[in-house]
């Protein structure tokens, strides 16, 4: 590599389309961290190409000024998977939401991540279908009145980070819309792995299901609410940062420092436990009393990436084989002359 | 040592002959049937073949729906059919004898294996009185081989237990053919050495069944006579057998190469369409990309993000699955991103008759999604011609930047004959260029020749830019929900595959260039059409035939050349339905014939038409 890489800004993630998301949705955010990210990620411009399904957040190809491909819905980690096996060279990100990513596009969802395609996806967690105008989504609370449930649904919802891990995810992180430098932070950590690198965004959609995650993120709760990951550091959260994480038995139990209860006392963070079930713990945290829900990275481990399978076959075949040769290959098996 | 040599008795020499083995699926007949295959093809025959399978792996041995068979008819002279009767008909047991005997002509040799013609074998065929012994064979030379017993006796020496050798007698059966034909078993001997390379004490089993089976024609002079089929006048060249689904693979393979880009198939595993993904995946040192999706939609949706990347992108499937790409292949129109979908038909609905042949997905390929969606679509008319289809679907797919539909079926995947190989400097050559130059470039703008946009992947510094299936603006690419633009959108994609004819040769009747009939056909009644043709413009009938490679634009002439004749008839295996477009399209009195019964047409049903038309006529 010889040619030096532009210095980019901001604005050249930018483009000229009228961003046509409503006045106040957490989209907006989640474009701004995005388009602060990747001029730093050390990558030249035409490699980026930002894939999305069908949704509100599906349309941040068209805001992004990389190559974009918005498709159809679900399946974006398909069309994503076919086109990074075919040029692993290229930096590929997902912009998905709940609907697409977890409903319609589940298969496929749950098969990118347990082959490790070398893809990050930001999934934008609204629990509700917004483009459609206000259905439940798989992440809609159980008994959420809407559009299509007047009298509340009667579906469980998915855990997002839970499903991911259940599926072979080698890297899970989770971060929100309105967090701008954790969320920056995260999607750095996850342009850095090798592998599908699954990031849930809690995001607001301001007209349909407006302060969804306003338990979680309102400056007086969060603290309380929430808990930062950081790998090598041990679990403390709390707006005194008084209360910590320890193991009890096969489960977690949140204590309150002091008492002689200590820091020594609580698990440190290890996002590259080779253990998934220490991360589906920390996913189990959600909705349950006392426990705070964690942001940041849950799990961040090496595995084969399948791209580098796809290519490493087809590199070995090659060099045993010789390159093909196409009058060989017609003539192979068992032919006969006829003069 | 058994000799290989032919033994002299009386040899009566024959044009052609039609051998069909039948029996359990587990008794091997697709493999006896294709070694008989191969060494006619290498002995120089010309020939054609029709295997016959049930969905199940294995339904319940000697029972009904487990049936399994193999025809071939062999010739000296050219062939298009695998034969409306059968000569010899080698039945293993009591229900393949039952669902076979029909096709078997009066007189014709019928070998059984005796010693499955028990009680318990003749109740799971649902037989009462065995048909050895009720005189209902009567009509056919029949003859009764302890098959079983004869093949362990071959065998005793090698220690293999009698599950072992009962497996081998289908190799007597087929040792016993080589015999009534003449032919050597050098071949089958090389398969056998190679197919069980690690256990050679199989390969010992089977070639001593097989030699058991030749000798005991020799020894018994059960049969009189022996017959000889020459060689068949083939034009020069190098030839090998060839099936469907295996000319599909080569032609991709090809395609990829005068195109020079990679190939990349995504794939799910369906019933009959399988064998292309089997075959594509080793052929990696070609850069040949196989991607085993976990569905039919990411198959499809997979490929179109390797062609959005600057691969020759290709899907494959049969029915059912082609169901499931509706909404992507939207997409690909939508994109205008070049791409391959073969769908190897099979009768339906639904999951329908996996195993049985059927030409009914041609109005989905034609019409099946949504809106004004149109593509250009290809069919096969014999295992051979799915090379160059496959090759000319991929020129027109990149030179036009648009999805390409293949049309095969169940009896082309399956069906073997004798393909001439052609050389390379034969193939047309596409190199393609993806765009570089960011100066001017809009995603949208068209060749004014072809109307394709330009292919501008993605790492290409300067051309970023944004394609989706939003409904877009002329040049520039950009969404657009404008009411005028949205129309002249719809125009132009229905242009551009429009324009395609300027690459479809204008149609040239086979037999008479006008006339009283003409048949119209597509796909694989080719070989039918073009037997009954022959036939029956030998009895003096004006009659000529076009098939139909492309199917969307159709050929220039399409109308002209109906308006030659005074009546057409379009045999389909489907209740009509291009028939359908052709009245609809050129307002002609077309009538069709039509069979759906998950079988290929038999030329005399064809020759039955001709003649009924014709009778109208006079």
């Amino acid at each position: 590599m010889t040619a030096t890489l532009p210095v980019y800004s901001k604005k050249d993630f930018q483009t000229d389309q009228e961003v046509r998301w409503c006045p106040g949705c957490g989209d907006y955010a989640i474009l701004s961290a995005v388009q602060s990210v990747f001029p730093e990620l050390g990558i030249p411009r035409e490699k980026f190409v930002v894939v999305s399904g069908i949704g509100c957040s599906s349309r941040f190809p068209y805001y992004m000024n990389t190559f974009g491909f918005h498709t159809i819905h679900g399946r974006a980690p398909a069309v994503a998977t076919g086109l990074k096996v075919a040029r692993p060279d290229l930096e590929v990100w997902i912009a998905t939401g709940d609907g697409d990513a977890l409903s319609i596009g589940g298969n496929h969802t749950i098969h990118m991540l347990r082959r490790n395609v070398g893809l990050k996806v930001l999934l934008f967690n609204n629990r509700i279908y917004g483009l459609t105008k206000g259905q439940y989504s798989p992440t809609s609370e159980m008994g959420k009145r809407a559009k299509s449930t007047p009298y509340g649904s009667v579906d469980r919802p998915f855990n997002v980070l839970s499903l991911a891990l259940g599926a072979e995810a080698t890297f899970v992180a989770r971060s929100v819309d309105v967090f701008q430098p954790h969320l920056k932070a995260t999607l750095k950590h996850a342009a850095a792995h090798r592998g599908t690198a699954f990031v849930e965004i809690l995001q607001n959609c301001n007209i349909f299901n407006d302060r969804a995650w306003e338990h979680l993120t309102e400056k007086e709760v969060r603290d309380d609410q929430t808990i930062g990951l950081e790998h090598g550091q041990p679990l403390v959260f709390g707006k005194n940062r008084d209360k910590g994480i320890r193991m009890n038995g096969l489960d977690l139990e949140v204590v309150p420092l002091g008492n002689g209860i200590s820091e020594k006392d609580l698990i440190v963070h290890d996002a590259g436990h080779p253990n998934p079930a220490y991360a589906f713990l920390l996913s189990r945290m959600d909705g349950r009393p006392g426990f705070p829900t964690p942001l940041g990275v849950l799990r961040a481990v090496d595995a084969p990436v399948y791209e580098d399978g796809m290519s490493e076959q087809l590199r070995q075949i090659i060099a045993k084989k010789g390159p093909g040769q196409l009058d060989q290959l017609l003539h192979a098996g068992d032919t006969w002359e006829v003069r | 040592m058994a000799t290989t040599e032919a033994p002299v008795r009386k040899r009566e020499i024959l044009e052609q002959a039609v051998i069909r083995f039948c029996g359990d699926s587990g008794d091997g007949m697709q493999i006896t049937g294709s070694q008989f295959t191969n060494t006619a093809a290498l002995f120089g025959n010309d020939l054609a073949t029709f295997p016959d399978f049930p969905a199940e792996i294995r339904a319940p041995a000697g029972t009904l729906p487990g049936v399994s068979g193999f025809q071939v008819n062999f010739s000296s002279s050219d062939i298009y059919t695998p034969g409306d009767v059968v000569d010899v008909l080698i039945a293993m047991n009591p229900a393949a004898l039952k669902m076979n005997i029909a096709d078997l002509r009066p007189n014709g040799i019928l070998i059984v294996n005796t010693d499955n013609f028990k009680e318990v074998d003749l109740k799971k065929a649902q037989i009462k009185v065995s048909p050895l012994e009720d005189h209902s064979l009567d009509g056919y030379r029949l003859f009764a081989v302890e098959l079983t017993k004869l093949t362990r006796m071959a065998l005793q020496e090698l220690g293999l237990d009698a599950k072992s050798m009962d497996r081998c007698k289908n190799f007597f059966a087929l040792g016993m053919c080589y015999w009534l034909y003449n032919r050597t078993m050098d071949a089958t001997y090389k398969w056998l050495d190679d197919k069980f390379k690690g256990k050679p004490v199989l390969a010992e089993a089977n070639k001593r069944a097989m030699r058991a089976g030749y000798a005991y024609c020799d020894a018994t002079e059960a049969f009189q006579t022996s017959y000889e089929i020459p060689p068949a006048k083939l034009s020069p060249g190098v030839y090998r057998n060839m099936s469907g689904n295996t000319a599909l693979a080569l032609g991709f393979v090809a395609a990829s190469q005068q195109a020079k880009l990679p190939l990349f198939l995504g794939s799910y595993p369906i019933t009959p369409a399988s064998d292309i993904l089997h075959e594509l995946s080793m052929f990696k040192e070609f850069g040949v990309v196989t991607f085993q999706a976990e569905d039919e939609i990411a198959a499809v949706t997979s490929a179109i993000g390797a062609a959005y990347g600057g691969s020759l992108a290709l899907t494959t499937t049969s029915g059912p699955g082609m169901a499931l790409k509706t909404e992507a292949i939207g997409l690909a129109i939508a994109t205008e991103l070049p791409l391959v979908i073969c769908d190897i038909q099979r009768g339906g609905p639904s999951t329908g008759l996996p195993t049985k042949t059927e030409q009914a997905d041609l109005l989905q390929a034609l019409f099946g999604r949504n809106s004004e969606a149109p593509v250009p679509v290809l069919a096969a008319s014999t295992p051979g011609d799915c090379f160059w289809v496959a090759v000319e679907a991929c020129r027109i797919a990149v030179k036009y930047m648009v999805p390409v539909i293949v049309l095969s079926d169940g009896y082309l995947a399956n069906g073997a004959e004798p393909w001439r190989i052609p050389t390379v400097d034969q193939l047309p050559k596409f190199p393609v260029t993806f765009r570089t130059e960011p100066e001017g470039f809009m995603p949208y703008a068209r060749d004014p020749q072809t109307l394709a946009r330009p292919w501008a992947v993605p790492g290409t510094a300067g051309l970023e830019h944004r394609i989706g299936g939003l409904e877009k603006q002329d040049v520039t690419g950009n969404v657009n929900y404008e009411p005028l633009n949205h129309e002249k959108m719809v125009r132009l994609r229905a242009a551009k595959v429009e324009a395609i004819v300027q690459d479809v040769p204008d149609l040239v009747p086979a037999g008479d260039p006008d006339g009283d009939l003409l048949l119209v056909g597509w796909g694989s009644t080719y070989g039918a059409i073009t037997a009954a043709l022959r036939a029956q413009r030998e009895k003096g009938a004006r009659i000529g035939h076009v098939h139909l490679r492309h199917l969307n634009p159709l050929p220039a002439n399409m109308g002209e050349v109906m308006k030659r004749y005074k009546r057409v008839v379009v045999p389909e295996m489907n209740l009509g339905q291009l028939v359908w477009v052709l009245r609809a399209k050129y307002l002609v009195e077309a009538q069709g014939l039509n069979k759906v019964q998950g079988k290929p047409f038999m030329q005399h049903e064809i020759e039955a038409k001709i003649e009924e038309v014709l009778g109208e006529i006079r």
